[in-house]
């Protein structure tokens, strides 16, 4: 009936004095009703909840701001898209398209970069995991192999001998950059000098051509300074090969690392207020380099496997809600469909959620936990969030990075992912899973069968 | 049937401010929540409340009843419900 008021449910909120908030925090009551024009409703309809959705034009947006800020800073840059951030095969590609080389830091990777139609010189391939195999693959095709430890380096120098080849190397150096934790796990240390015994056993190979240098810092950065300490000391080891043999790098790599915009759990403040801007690390990155002091022309090419920052913001997953409750502390609890099982990274970040639809103007501190039926499963322990009735959808956003590489299956199957394309249109990239497809995997030994 | 019973020193003004003077806390209410404490204080019914919130506002009967489960739970919890 037209004359009767909206309906909204009974809200009783308590008063607490003495705990002002001066930052004023935004509460989440506006609904995100749609991913680039396609509705919500619209997505779920078709493709069912949960629901993955990924938007191409954000994707390319992301890549060509990156690509250009480096570019007005550095003459010589390339990205090489980061394989075990998200390897979706269409993620991947439309990386790919825009020009990034692939990063891999397995064999499976590796393949599924071969697979997508990358040309082996154009993969970079880290890692402290590249098998015998792998790495026999990886000089035939001319790849980047950067060498983690001098395992890898022995090996390499035996695979070359052994099958009369030339392997383009560089080597992966850690160091001191000022920040903790120091990632010292992964390739040769600068500081104790075993990055520079490194290259002068590279040298004396003539098997070995060393074509880059690289370092990855860590990840998550909240300081850009790190990356210009680490940017001038590659540029000091560049130097140390064209002083000491002549040889001219032809790129130095900075791996990623960059924050993204997700806010970490336990940060107080929203992640885009502290966290440095692409332009400050492009900054920071291009001030280290220029104490190379080569020639114009032997300037290196500036590599960069940016994933997180690139990716982050591109992946939304819609979830439905299956229940409200009321917790014995008062508190409201909200289970919706989605768990930690598709959303790994909801253990270290507070992941924006929004309501799918108009929810009212009331909000209530509330915990969201997913469907599992397992303690640990939390997406978000404390949210201002109008309540929402069974049936009713959220938007969790910034999970483009690392979740479709570390969801499982477990309890439940892993869903339908979608990419709405710059067209307006919709593509199913990864389609949801279903017991055939564990069953596929598994073999019940006959004994075992019930007659 | 349960029975409701605020206890005398609450009280709820037009606005939706609610003062619980044997905790000493004060709330805010909505216009529904203002509905149903001032309904409870009147001694009305389950039914006869639900059956207010569907006559005034656009819902049904099974959404106010589950809505109201919810708000008793967090009346009793702050002690405005015995």
């Amino acid at each position: 009936m037209a004359d009767k008021k909206r309906y909204e449910r009974p809200v009783i909120n308590k008063h607490y004095s003495g705990l002002m908030n001066k930052f004023g925090s935004r509460p989440t009551t506006q609904p995100k009703t749609e991913i680039d024009g396609v509705t919500i409703n619209e997505l779920v309809e078709k493709y069912g909840s949960p629901l993955y959705v990924y938007s191409e034009k954000q994707i390319r947006i992301n890549q060509r701001n990156a690509l250009r800020i480096f570019k007005t800073r550095y003459p010589k840059v390339q990205f090489a898209w980061s394989y075990k951030t998200n390897y979706l095969s269409a993620i991947c590609s439309v990386f790919h398209k825009e020009g990034s080389w692939a990063e891999v830091v397995s064999e499976f990777e590796y393949d599924k970069a071969r697979k997508l139609g990358i040309k082996g010189e154009n993969i970079i391939f880290n890692g402290p995991d590249k098998s015998r195999n792998a790495l026999l693959k990886a000089i035939k095709e001319k790849a980047k192999i950067h060498i983690d430890h001098f395992d890898e380096l022995y090996e390499i120098i035996e695979l070359t001998e052994e099958h009369k080849l030339k392997a383009q190397v560089a080597i992966r150096v850690n160091m001191d950059v000022g920040v903790y934790p120091k990632w010292d796990r992964f390739g040769f240390n600068y500081e104790n000098g075993e990055a520079g015994q490194a290259l002068k056993r590279i040298m004396m190979n003539p098997n070995l051509q060393i074509v880059g240098l690289h370092a990855h810092i860590g990840t998550y950065m909240m300081t850009a300074e790190a990356y210009r300490i680490a940017a001038s000391k590659l540029a000091l080891l560049a130097r140390f090969l064209k002083d000491e043999y002549d040889v001219a790098v032809s790129y130095i790599d900075l791996g990623g690392g960059f924050a993204s915009h997700n806010t970490l759990i336990g940060q107080y403040l929203p992640a885009e207020e502290v966290v440095p801007s692409m332009e400050q690390f492009a900054e920071a990155i291009s001030a280290g380099l220029y104490e190379l002091n080569f020639k114009v022309d032997e300037m290196p090419t500036l590599i960069l496997e940016t994933g997180r920052a690139l990716i982050d913001n591109t992946g939304h997953l819609i979830s439905t809600v299956l229940a409200n409750k009321r917790l014995s502390s008062g508190r409201r609890a909200l289970i919706i469909d989605a768990g930690v099982n598709l959303l790994f990274t909801g253990f270290w970040y507070k992941h924006p959620v929004s309501p799918a639809q108009d929810s009212g103007v009331n909000i209530e501190d509330t915990t969201i936990y997913g469907p599992l039926c397992m303690n640990i499963d939390v997406i978000r322990e404390t949210i201002n969030f109008p309540s929402l009735r069974k049936g009713d959808k959220v938007v969790i956003d910034y999970v483009g990075a690392y979740d479709n590489t570390q969801w499982m299956q477990f309890i439940n199957m892993r869903p339908n992912v979608v990419m709405v394309m710059e067209d307006g249109t919709v593509e199913l990239i990864r389609k949801a899973e279903n017991l055939d497809y564990i069953l596929d995997r598994e073999v019940l030994p006959e004994k075992l069968k019930l007659k | 049937m349960e029975n409701f019973i605020i206890p005398q020193n609450v009280a709820i003004s037009d606005s939706g401010f609610l003062f619980q003077a044997a905790t000493g806390e004060s709330f805010t209410l909505n216009e529904i929540g203002k509905l149903i404490v001032k309904m409870l204080q009147g001694s009305s019914t389950v039914e006869q409340i639900v059956g207010k919130v569907c006559e005034e506002y656009d819902t049904d009967p099974r959404t106010a009843e589950r809505d109201f489960e919810d708000f008793i739970t967090q009346l009793k919890h702050y002690s405005i419900l015995k």
